[in-house]
Formats: C-alpha cells, structure tokens, sequence
C-alpha cells in the first residue's frame, strides 16, 4: 500500500518536472501556441483555395457532362485531378517551394496555402462534382421549364441541394487537410508539429511535446466534427 | 375549334431518333388556344418524347416546333424566353425540396424580373386559395402527400402565366386516391380556358375534358379526333385493341 502511493507520488513529480520542463521553461509553450496559429492559418487559407477551385473544377466538369460544352476546361480539368491526386502531397509541396517559388522571395504561408489549397482543390472537386450530378435529372428540368438558364438553375436550384448531400465529405476533407498541414514543417514552416519536434530537439524528451502535438490535433479534429454534425442537422430540419 | 385561330403550338413533322429507336416518327399536330388536347396511348409509343419535344426538354432530331409565330427549335432561339410561356407539369413534380412551398411558386417569377417580391407572394397566395392549400404556404415539399406536390407544381407553372400548360403523365406517379384531385384542378383549368397538352393514360379525364384526343404508337401519330368519336368510332385497329384493353 505504501510502496504503490510511493510510486504514484514519484510518477507525478516526474511528470510535473517534464511538464515544467517542455512546457513552461524559456516559455516553451509558446513554440506550440504559434505554431498552432501556423496550422490555422494554412488550413483556413487551404480551405478557401481549394473550394475555389474545387467548385471551378466540379461545376466544368458536371457542365461538360450534362451538356457537352466546354469539351477543352474539361480536359484541362481532368489532367488536373490526375497529376495532383497522382502524387503525393508533400512533392507537391516541395515542388511548389523549391522549384515554382525558388527564385521569387515569397512568403512561405502563402505557399503553404497555394499548396495545400491546390491539392484540396481537387478531393473537393470530386466530393463537389459528385454533390451536382447526385441532384435529380429533375431538378434541372423543372429550373429549365420555368424558362431559368443554366446558371440561375445551378445556383438556386441544383448547388443548395448538392450542399447539403456533399457536406459530411466536405466536413471529412476540412479535417483529412488540416492533419496534412503537418508536413509544412518541410518548407521551414513553424507550424504546430514543428512546434513540438524543436521542443524534443532542445529538451530530449519526445514523450511530453508530441503528445501535446496530438492531443491538441485531436481536439480541433472533435471540434470541427462536431460543428460539421450540427450544421447536418440543421439541414436535415427542412425535408 | 375556329380555323382563323391561330395556333400557339405547332409542331411540324418532329423526329426524334435515340441510338437504337426511332421515339418520334413524323408527328405534326396543332394546339390552338382554349384546346385541351389528350394523348394517350402504350408506353414507349413517343408521347412523352412528344410532349417533351414542345418546349425542347428534348431536342427533336428533325422536323419543326413553333410557338406562335416563332420556330423555337431553330439556331438562335432564346428558349429560356419562349419556356417562359409554355408551362410544364412532370410526372414526378420535380418541386424544389430544399424551398418551402411559397418560394417554389415565387422563385422564378421573381428570379426572372417579371414580378416584385411582394406581387408574386400575393400571386402565389392567391394561387394557393383556388386549389386551397394555402395553409401549406410555408410547408417544405417532404412534408406533402403526392397529390398536393403535383397541385403545387401546377400553380408552380401558372405563376408564370404562362399561355399554354404541358402535362406529362401528371397522375402517373400518384396513389389512386390522389389521382381525383389532381384532375380536379385540371378540370378547373380547363374550364377557365387554359390551353393544354396532356400526356395521360386517364381515359375518364380525355372523354370529359379533351377538345382532342390523339393516340400514337410507335413514334406515330395514329389518330386524332374529339372524344366522342375518338372512344366511340375508333377507326384504325391499333386504336379499338388499345381501346378494348383500357376501357
């Protein structure tokens, strides 16, 4: 009985000096604060970027099917989503920083943003696409039927029903884009997981900062999961 | 029907070929305005490819469709302009579900500049009174039964005002005991003098209401004649064996 309270007793003044340690001294904390306001910044900038050109993409393509116009977006568009769904996220990124950007003196958020936006651009592209061609044949016709054109029909009609179907996908790619900003750290970003790695670099302890890291991934994660099911269900309220 | 009216449909020789059918095969015909006329006849017989073809849903391969002195299948046609006029019914409502009913009517009045906000809410409950569903004013589409879809979609298409209604197959799609109030409304159209196309396979409404009924089969027009003759002395074949077996 002693000897159990013994331990535990150790095991938090241990933790307790880890904690202080990476955390508190030479204001470690700090290194995780700013590089959590990295990550935000990079996945709201991504995000806008790639429903831009996710919806640009998606409304071409769903166009080109519905229609058979615009035959050469189309193509571009599909050459698109194959090189930027074919390679992986951090060439991308790399080739954006080190090849595209080398020359120019330009800030590395923005890059960050161009990036990750890019490559989010396209999974929106078809998470959106798939939104617009699941609405009913229907729909399209009753719009055209009343004498709307295409673009009143697409964005009265056809886009605010497509929203509430792509949604959940929509919700999914926010939180798929913001763990994948953690390879930011390859371009010299200070964002959150760098944050923790240059703890463990002057510290040694790799325990305390990376499951910082995680646990502070985590909870953005559980916040935005459940911003995404509210937002579902007020949706849901008018059917 | 006079023979100086002039007709607001006319659709001239229209062929539609698909890929391995020929859904359309020479049909001329003629709406004039205040006509109800009926087509009626077997599934895959063209009508609504037909009916769809009056205000280019589908696209005739060949031949003409004119709304009055218009071609509207010709290059250059505004067609969204002309569908201002020519209303549609479909078989499956096709009601906007993510809009409540009031702003199903007002949307493309108002959208479409032809209506202020206020005048079309006023149109739209007015509307709503003749076939009285005006409690449903602020009901979303999933909330309604079959049959008051199908009278909202109905007064969804008056709300343009449009100068000639196209119904396809409007009962098609319903429980049998909503069948009679879809009619019902329709009766009152016609009787208001609409003009109408209607694509039904409701025998009982083409005898009572029909100005004309046409029968087609195969793609073909096969006969056309008012009710009275067209159920009591059917001439071609065709038409007493289809007859025979839905009457």
């Amino acid at each position: 009985m002693h000897e159990a309270l013994e331990w535990w007793r150790n095991a938090w003044l241990v933790f307790e000096a880890k904690f202080s340690q990476n955390f508190l001294e030479a204001n470690r904390w700090r290194l995780l604060a700013n590089g959590f306001v990295t990550t935000v910044e990079i996945t709201i900038g991504a995000v806008l970027v790639g429903l831009a050109i996710g919806f640009l993409v998606a409304v071409i393509r769903t166009t080109h099917d519905k229609t058979g116009r615009l035959k050469f977006l189309n193509f571009l568009a599909k050459v698109f989503l194959t090189v930027i769904r074919g390679t992986p996220t951090m060439v991308q990124l790399l080739i954006i920083y080190f090849v595209i950007f080398a020359s120019i003196n330009v800030d590395k958020l923005l890059v960050a943003v161009i990036a990750f936006g890019i490559n989010s651009g396209a999974y929106t592209a078809e998470i959106i696409r798939a939104g617009l061609m699941a609405v009913d044949k229907g729909q399209y016709e009753a719009g055209a039927s009343l004498g709307l054109n295409y673009y009143q029909t697409m964005t009265r009609i056809i886009v605010p029903q497509a929203f509430k179907t792509i949604l959940p996908a929509l919700g999914n790619e926010l939180i798929v884009l913001l763990k994948e900003t953690s390879i930011s750290g390859y371009i010299a970003m200070h964002d959150l997981t760098k944050g923790g790695d240059i703890i463990r670099s002057q510290t040694y302890d790799a325990f305390m900062p990376l499951l910082a890291v995680a646990a502070i991934y985590l909870i953005c994660v559980c916040g935005l999961s459940w911003c995404v099911t509210r937002m579902e269900r007020r949706l849901k309220r008018n059917e | 029907m006079s023979n100086e009216a002039k007709p607001i449909l006319r659709a001239v020789k229209l062929v539609k070929r698909y890929p391995n059918v020929l859904a359309l095969d020479n049909v001329s015909c003629e709406i004039f305005p205040r006509e109800v006329v009926c087509i009626v006849g077997p599934s895959g017989s063209g009508k609504s490819t037909f009916i769809r073809c009056l205000n280019l849903m589908d696209e005739p391969t060949g031949g003409e469709v004119w709304f009055k002195d218009q071609q509207i299948n010709a290059k250059g046609t505004d067609i969204n302009r002309v569908r201002q006029h020519i209303g549609m019914v479909f078989q499956h409502f096709n009601l906007f579900p993510h809009l409540t009913v009031r702003r199903n009517i007002t949307l493309a009045p108002t959208l479409l500049g032809l209506k202020s906000l206020d005048e079309a809410n006023a149109e739209a409950e007015q509307l709503l009174d003749r076939i009285g569903l005006r409690e449903k004013a602020e009901s979303y589409p999933g909330q309604l039964s079959g049959g008051q879809k199908q009278r909202i979609a109905i007064v969804r298409a008056l709300a343009m005002n449009p100068e000639v209604l196209l119904f396809d197959e409007p009962t098609s799609a319903l429980d049998p005991e909503m069948v009679g109030e879809v009619l019902q409304v329709m009766k009152g159209l016609a009787k208001a003098g609409m003009t109408m196309a209607v694509v039904t396979h409701e025998m009982g409404f083409a005898r009572e209401v029909a100005s004309r009924v046409l029968f087609m089969d195969h793609g073909r027009l096969v006969e056309e004649n008012p009710p009275q003759e067209f159920f009591g002395q059917p001439q071609s074949p065709r038409l007493k064996e289809f007859l025979s077996k839905v009457l």
